[in-house]
């Protein structure tokens, strides 16, 4: 489901833009690095699918359907940096082009449905391959699990941010419960999509799942001297060693900082969301229910109704402040991960672009 | 959420909004959004503003309201959590036509339905009076990531040839007799899912090939880059511009 505009104040929308960019253009260099001049047609056609395939209604239960949200599947697919391009690209077509999808909530939505989904699949994917027993069968497992936790995780994202700067006056442990409760039933689903659509890709073309490269067994060549394993070809130079994104993320945490701090000084003139929420003691009430007593954000809406520009403006700062810690501690998860083993993924492929 | 997709927004024509460049049209849409965003929602005044300068804009590009109204459909789950808000909402309570709605409720409905509605039909207008390919262009003369919108502009060129293969697949599993009926259906579509994965992933090697035969060295050739003229910006920002002011005398107002 597409947020739309106005669901959240400027200052959390413009904070999940600059991090939603920053996260695409870490994904759009780690993926020239993986696919070279394949990026635009491979990720295009990627995104094309991941299109067609959200269209695809599964019936869930007498009138009821569901259907794909694809971040997990794509990254299982095609690899978590093309995935996380393929779903954004569809995010951004569906808002510019079918006016799906707040266009000041783009940022949000590619958090969210993108960034989310297929970075939390991804680390969820390799945690479980890692720990079944390498075949077919712990790839489909892993892929049901991934997708299963993608979704209620990106629902916990979404009501992180409703907290942060949402503008419906909602208590935020029901948010928490209601959404939370939801998204397990449609990650389930999800899971279950996910799963039989990996094994059925298993079944066919095994090389192209991204999430089962090393499993192929290597060449043997049967011949009358006997039997002889054709060595994998070695791994080609590694590409020119990727610059650290460090920079680039300073400034653009830099920037989102403050645009959270100034922009809702300016745009917050009324006592919007947050702040009027604490004002009205929901955080209060929230706070007894969940514990949030010792949060420093809690803190400052209900400090802030002396002053609430400040408020807002130090919520939104703190908002970027979690949101880039998060981000950044997951993004750092996976791109240790995956650069131990971007050799075997080499060979895999440009094995399968010589074919 | 896939539901609306099947039917291209576009609507040919050729008043002074559709010749407008794309990337004034995409900077103008995208401001004006992040105006109403920013708007407070105690200015009702401001909203009602907004909506006439966009249907002013609407009647310069000769959309008719029906073909407006009928893209709407696309809110409506949003629409549906905004008017459940004055019942589940917190904060006093004030009597509306015998209910005892929630009166921040009330204000937060108000505010989600009036922006959210105006964001989509400035995205309709946008969508309505400019072809998906020149709002990619668009994009890109913007300084998009330009490996970004070339992943875009695959996506958009290759997308019917997908949605037809997974025509051709929905038609070939119904003339075999299947009917998706529970969740026994999953594994069939799920394979189906998985053909059309594989179908894609073939398709996009092909293209690969077939454009590195024919130079392809990962950067597509740039045809036409003319800058659009200072006029032209100034007639599409016009539309922002005007909302901006609106938003100070509604802010200093507030």
């Amino acid at each position: 489901m597409h947020v739309p505009d106005g669901f959240f104040n400027a200052a959390v929308s413009v904070s999940a833009g600059v991090v939603a960019a920053a996260g695409v253009a870490v994904c759009l260099r780690a993926a020239r690095r993986e696919l070279d001049d394949r990026t635009a047609p491979m990720a295009g056609l990627v995104a094309a699918f991941v299109f067609a395939a959200q269209m695809l209604n599964f019936p869930v239960a007498a009138g009821t359907s569901g259907h794909l949200l694809g971040g997990a599947l794509a990254a299982v697919l095609v690899g978590p940096y093309t995935a996380v391009l393929a779903v954004s690209v569809v995010l951004i077509v569906q808002a510019f082009l079918f006016a799906d999808g707040g266009l000041t909530a783009l940022g949000i939505n590619i958090l969210l449905m993108a960034i989310v989904t297929a970075v939390v699949g991804w680390a969820v994917f390799r945690l479980v391959t890692a720990v079944l027993p390498r075949g077919k069968p712990a790839i489909t497992a892993a892929s049901f699990l991934a997708a299963l936790v993608s979704v209620p995780a990106s629902a916990l994202v979404f009501t992180l941010l409703f907290w942060l700067g949402g503008t419906a006056p909602i208590d935020v442990a029901a948010v928490a419960a209601a959404m939370g409760g939801v998204h397990v039933l449609i990650g389930i689903g999800e899971g279950l999509i996910t799963a039989l659509t990996v094994s059925a890709v298993l079944a066919v073309r095994p090389d192209l799942v991204y999430g089962a490269r090393g499993l192929a067994a290597p060449l043997v060549l049967r011949t009358a001297d006997g039997e002889t394993r054709v060595p994998q070809p070695a791994a080609p130079a590694p590409a020119a060693p990727a610059r650290r994104p460090g920079r680039f993320l300073l400034g653009g945490v830099a920037v989102a900082l403050v645009l959270a701090g100034v922009v809702s000084f300016y745009a917050s003139g009324d006592p919007d969301g947050l702040e009027k929420v604490a004002g009205d003691k929901g955080f209060d009430a929230g706070e007894e229910e969940h514990g949030l007593a010792g949060s420093p954000l809690a803190d400052y809406g209900v400090q802030g109704v002396e002053n609430e520009r400040l408020s807002v403006g130090l919520a939104g700062i703190v908002g970027v402040g979690v949101t880039v810690v998060i981000g950044g501690a997951v993004f750092y998860l996976v791109r240790r991960r995956t650069g131990d083993e971007t050799a075997p993924g080499r060979v895999g492929d440009t094995g399968r672009a010589a074919v | 959420m896939g539901a609306g997709h099947h039917h291209r927004i576009h609507r040919p024509g050729d008043t002074p909004v559709h010749r407008l460049p794309p990337q004034c049209k995409l900077a103008a849409v995208a401001a004006f959004a992040i105006v109403v965003v920013a708007t407070p929602r105690t200015a009702v005044w401001a909203f009602a503003v907004y909506a006439a300068l966009l249907a002013a804009v609407a009647a310069v590009a000769r959309i008719p309201p029906g073909f407006v109204l009928r893209r709407m459909a696309i809110e409506i789950p949003f629409v549906a959590f905004a008017l459940a808000l004055p019942f589940i909402g917190l904060g006093e309570r004030v009597p509306v036509l015998g209910l005892r709605l929630s009166e921040e409720g009330l204000w937060a409905a108000w505010n989600i339905l009036a922006k959210a509605t105006l964001g989509v039909v400035a995205s309709i207008l946008l969508a309505a009076t400019t072809e998906p390919r020149l709002i990619l262009q668009g994009a890109r003369r913007l300084r998009l990531p330009p490996l970004l919108v070339q992943i875009a502009m695959f996506m958009l060129r290759y997308l019917d040839v997908i949605l037809d293969e997974m025509r051709r697949m929905r038609i070939a599993r119904e003339s075999r007799g299947f009917v998706a009926r529970d969740l026994r259906a999953a594994p069939v579509l799920a394979r189906s899912a998985g053909a059309l994965f594989i179908r894609s992933y073939e398709r996009g090697e092909r293209v690969h090939l077939a454009m590195l035969s024919r130079g392809y060295t990962g950067v597509m050739p740039v045809l036409d880059d003319a800058a659009a003229p200072p006029a032209a910006w100034a007639r599409a920002l016009s539309l922002p511009a005007a909302a901006a002011v609106v938003a100070v005398l509604a802010l200093t107002v507030a």
